[in-house]
C-alpha cells in the first residue's frame, strides 16, 4: 500500500514523465545498498581517474587550456546512453527493486536556464561540482569541505526560498513539459 | 598529407590536452560505469546533487526537504555518496599515492570555493541537476531539458572563469 502511494506521488518537475522517489520500495532486496555503494564507489573512482576531484584542471578547461573534462562528460554519457537505451528497450525490471527502467526526462521551464546560469557561475568561480567535491574528500583535498558547505547552504537557501514562495506561478510554470 | 603538417597537428593536440587524453577518458567511463551499475541493478538515475536537499532533511523542517521522494531517498543517497568518497580514496590510497592532496591541496582561494559552492547549491537546485544529473545521466538519456542546462551553465562557466583570470585573481 504505502509502496503504491510512493509510486503515485509526482513531484514537482517530473510530472508524468520521470521515475518518483526511486528506490522507495519496501519489498528491497538486501543487496541494494551494498549496490549503491559499488556504484558510487566506482563513480568516485572515475572521478578521481580523471582529475576533476581537483578545482585546478577544471579551471583549466574553462580557460581553455585543456579540453580534456569533455572527454570525462563525454565519456560517461555515452556510457549511460548506451546502457539506457538498451535497459529501457530490451531488458524488464531492474532486479533489485523492481522498478521498469526510463529515462532522466525532466520538465523543461525558465528554472532549468536560471538554475543553469546560477550554477555556471559557481562552477566557473570554484571549478568544483557537487560529485567532484565528494571525490575531493576521498583524496584529501581538504580546502573543498568548504565547497561543500557552501553547497549545503545554497541549496539549504534555495528550499527555504521555494517553500516560502510555493504559489500558483511555480506550479504553472513546472507543468510545461519538454 | 607531408611530413610537417602532420607534426603541426599533432603539436596542436598537445595544445589541447597538456595532459594527455586517457586519464580523461578512462575516468569518464567509469563515472558512467558507476552511473551504469547502480541504474541497471536498481532502476534508479543517481545524481550527485539531490543529496544536498535529502540530506537537509534530516536536520531541517522546511518542508520543500521533507517531501516524500527525498525522504524515502535520503538513506541510499547517503550511501552513495560515501560510495564516491571511498572510490575517489582507493584511488589516492591504493591506485596512485601521488594524488593524496593532503599535503598538497587545492590553492583556489577559500572565497572562490565557498561562494561557488553556494551558487552551485542554489543553482543545481533551481536548474533540476548538476554535471552528473544533467550532464551524464541527463545527456545520456537525450534529454534536450539537459542539453539546454548543460549549455548554458557550461557557457556561462567559462565566461565566469575567464572573466575572473581576466582581473587577476590566480588561482
Amino acid at each position: 500500500m504505502s509502496r503504491e502511494a510512493d509510486r503515485r506521488e509526482t513531484p514537482e518537475g517530473t510530472t508524468g514523465e520521470g521515475r518518483p522517489a526511486s528506490g522507495t520500495a519496501t519489498e528491497r532486496s538486501p543487496w541494494f545498498l551494498p549496490l549503491i555503494y559499488v556504484g558510487g564507489s566506482i563513480f568516485g573512482l572515475g572521478l578521481a581517474v580523471s582529475g576533476m576531484a581537483r578545482p585546478e584542471i577544471v579551471l583549466d578547461f574553462l580557460q581553455f587550456e585543456d579540453f580534456g573534462l569533455l572527454f570525462v562528460m563525454g565519456g560517461a554519457a555515452v556510457v549511460t546512453g548506451i546502457v539506457f537505451t538498451v535497459a529501457t528497450r530490451y531488458l524488464d525490471r531492474a532486479p533489485l527493486t523492481g522498478d521498469a527502467y526510463t529515462r532522466r526526462l525532466k520538465s523543461f521551464d525558465r528554472n532549468v536556464v536560471v538554475g543553469g546560469a546560477i550554477f555556471g557561475v559557481g562552477w566557473g568561480l570554484s571549478g568544483i561540482c557537487p560529485g567532484a567535491a565528494y571525490a575531493s574528500v576521498g583524496i584529501g583535498n581538504y580546502p573543498v569541505l568548504l565547497a561543500i558547505a557552501g553547497m549545503f547552504l545554497g541549496a539549504y537557501a534555495h528550499g527555504y526560498w521555494r517553500s516560502r514562495h510555493t504559489n500558483e506561478t511555480e506550479q504553472t510554470a513546472e507543468a510545461v513539459s519538454e | 598529407m607531408t611530413e610537417p603538417s602532420t607534426l603541426i597537428q599533432l603539436a596542436a593536440l598537445g595544445d589541447l590536452f597538456p595532459r594527455g587524453v586517457l586519464p580523461y577518458l578512462v575516468g569518464g567511463l567509469l563515472v558512467g560505469a558507476g552511473a551504469a551499475v547502480i541504474y541497471l541493478a536498481t532502476g534508479i538515475i543517481a545524481g550527485a546533487s539531490t543529496f544536498l536537499e535529502s540530506t537537509l532533511s534530516y536536520v531541517s523542517d522546511v518542508p520543500r526537504f521533507n517531501r516524500l521522494k527525498y525522504v524515502s531517498s535520503r538513506g541510499w543517497r547517503v550511501v552513495f555518496t560515501v560510495g564516491i568518497v571511498s572510490g575517489a580514496a582507493l584511488y589516492a590510497f591504493v591506485l596512485n599515492p601521488s594524488s593524496w592532496s593532503v599535503a598538497a591541496p587545492t590553492d583556489v582561494q577559500w572565497w572562490r570555493l565557498l561562494g561557488g559552492g553556494f551558487l552551485v547549491g542554489v543553482g543545481t537546485r533551481l536548474g533540476k541537476g548538476c554535471t552528473s544529473g544533467h550532464g551524464v545521466c541527463g545527456m545520456g538519456s537525450l534529454s534536450n531539458t539537459s542539453f539546454v542546462n548543460v549549455a548554458t551553465f557550461l557557457a556561462v562557466a567559462v565566461g565566469t572563469a575567464q572573466l575572473v583570470a581576466a582581473v587577476g585573481v590566480a588561482p
